[in-house]
């Protein structure tokens, strides 16, 4: 027994075995490097020990007494999602001034500029497919921007300490499709987050898309993107969100085979089923269906085949019977 | 020879002439949803789309309609497949179609009181209604209810394999169709099979 072991052993090429070693080192350095340092949670505890949750407590030197005060809800971070999102390896004075570490901090921190995506992601290789500067351009071009000008940041739709990167790290659509809705419903269904901006009342997004058929299934299975900001097929998401007017209300849009969605995130999904042959088109999803456009281009062939045949069929055996009729 | 049978009582042609005109609206419509082009619709694809849940849902009734008329009329006994001998009956049924008819000879099974289907015809209309259409039914209301079809079947998504035997079998109807209404040509009379549908007498030959 011990010989065949060995026979095999001897069998499997040593570059094999480096390359196999090497894969597990890789990847474990990878997932060590995408884990926050011990002294980087640590060293966050002394912002968290307040700011991680509802109320925080203090000294008041000149009563002598413990006064305990409640949390501004904007400035509580939950440790759970931070230690889970994009940024977890971050100390919070990586991107927040040194100043805060003195208790109260001081006034003049408010008017502390806060960075937005393209200051630390903008001309870095490490993130060069994200194409964070064409997203950049096409933010400033969507609505939000030009309406809102410099009041719109990235962070009104992503939260620096919870963001998670969705597309491609998710196994099904319809879980991507609920976290990127939840993005602008945070604003678009939340009249106080949307009243931030305007004073104007949220429009009701069920009675809006009343015209749309089947509209519970569009909700969950269609992301608000799909249909309301310009498609864009070199960058992941589409940032160009358009005024309502531009959006897409043609059914044949989706429903076709130059379905827009073939530019969007389903082609992530089953890139390798694009080419014109495939079984269907690639635009579609591993667990979705779009009419129209899951067409699989053999039956369309065969369908016609057969069509033909069934009418030749016919008209040979209708001009056989005229012509041999009685006379 | 020639005399007037009645063998078409009035719930059957009640339900066959609506399931003719709801079966061509679904055809229409279902063709121009599978052929949805942008440039050039055929029907506009929302009113395709209503058209044809509107169609079905009216089908699915008319059919459970048919099958009750089936079960408690002697209709039900046209549809009695024997399959003793069935292939010597087809295969010469087939013959007569192909050769018998253009030498003038006479229909190898006349139509009695007692069978009015040839043996071709009965079994079509055999798989047409007790397969065929049944499978597109419950297909057609898969898709109207996504969210009960199994997401996964053998590895594959549920719902594509759902779409493709409702598109695959809604072409099969369409080929039933098209040889259906042709055959009929086929009577007495090039419209005597059609004035029966709405007479209820059938015309011999």
């Amino acid at each position: 027994m011990i010989s065949l072991f060995s026979r095999i052993f001897i069998k499997v090429p040593v570059s094999v075995c480096l390359a196999v070693f090497m894969i597990v080192m890789l990847s474990l350095t990878t997932e060590a490097q995408n884990k926050p340092k011990k002294e980087t949670i640590a060293f966050n505890e002394n912002c968290l020990k307040c700011h991680g949750q509802s109320k925080y407590k203090y000294l008041n030197p000149e009563s002598g007494t413990e006064v305990t005060k409640r949390m501004y809800i904007e400035t509580i971070i939950n440790r759970t999602e931070f230690y889970d999102s994009n940024h977890k390896t971050f100390k919070c004075t990586d991107c927040h001034s040194e100043e805060y570490g003195t208790f109260p901090h001081a006034g003049n921190l408010r008017m502390e500029s806060k960075y937005v995506c393209i200051d630390c992601h903008g001309g870095d290789e490490t993130y060069a497919k994200f194409q964070f500067e064409k997203i950049e351009a096409e933010f400033h071009e969507s609505v939000h921007s030009t309406k809102h000008s410099e009041d719109f940041n990235c962070w009104m739709c992503h939260n620096p300490h919870s963001y998670k990167i969705s597309v491609r790290s998710n196994d099904k659509i319809k879980d991507i499709v609920a976290y990127d809705n939840a993005i602008c419903l945070n604003c678009h269904a939340d009249i106080s987050n949307y009243q931030m901006l305007t004073d104007k009342v949220n429009p009701n997004i069920l009675k809006k898309h009343e015209w749309l058929p089947n509209q519970a299934l569009h909700f969950k299975n269609v992301r608000c993107i799909e249909c309301h900001a310009r498609t864009n097929d070199s960058i992941l998401v589409a940032h160009n969100i358009q005024p309502k007017a531009k959006a897409v209300r043609r059914c044949v849009e989706c429903h076709s085979t130059n379905s827009i969605l073939m530019a969007s995130l389903y082609k992530y999904k089953v890139q390798e089923g694009r080419s014109k042959a495939g079984f269907y088109n690639g635009v579609i999803m591993n667990e979705g269906y779009v009419i129209g456009a899951n067409r699989n281009y053999y039956l369309g062939i065969l369908s016609l085949i057969m069509f033909g045949c069934v009418a030749a069929g016919i008209l040979i055996h209708a001009s056989l019977r005229i012509l041999k009729r009685k006379k | 020879m020639s005399g007037k049978i009645y063998l078409y009582p009035v719930w059957l042609r009640l339900w066959h002439g609506l399931n003719a005109i709801l079966i061509i609206l679904l055809i229409i419509s279902g063709v121009s949803m599978q052929y949805t082009n942008p440039a050039n619709p055929f029907i506009r694809f929302d009113i395709a789309v209503t058209m044809h849940n509107f169609s079905g849902i009216l089908l699915t009734i008319n059919y459970c309609w048919f099958l009750f008329g089936t079960i408690t009329t002697p209709n039900g006994k046209y549809y009695k497949l024997s399959f003793k001998g069935l292939m010597e009956r087809l295969i010469k049924q087939f013959t007569y179609y192909t050769f018998g008819i253009f030498k003038h000879e006479k229909p190898p099974f006349p139509v009695t009181k007692e069978s009015k289907f040839n043996p071709l015809q009965q079994f079509t209309y055999v798989a047409a209604m007790f397969i065929l259409v049944p499978i597109v039914i419950v297909t057609g209301w898969a898709l109207l209810y996504p969210e009960f079809v199994l997401t996964k079947i053998m590895g594959g998504s549920g719902l594509k394999i759902n779409d493709f035997f409702h598109v695959i079998l809604g072409f099969f109807v369409s080929f039933f169709m098209l040889i259906h209404i042709y055959f009929c040509t086929i009577g007495a009379t090039f419209v005597s099979n059609f004035k029966s549908m709405i007479t209820g007498f059938h015309e011999s030959h």
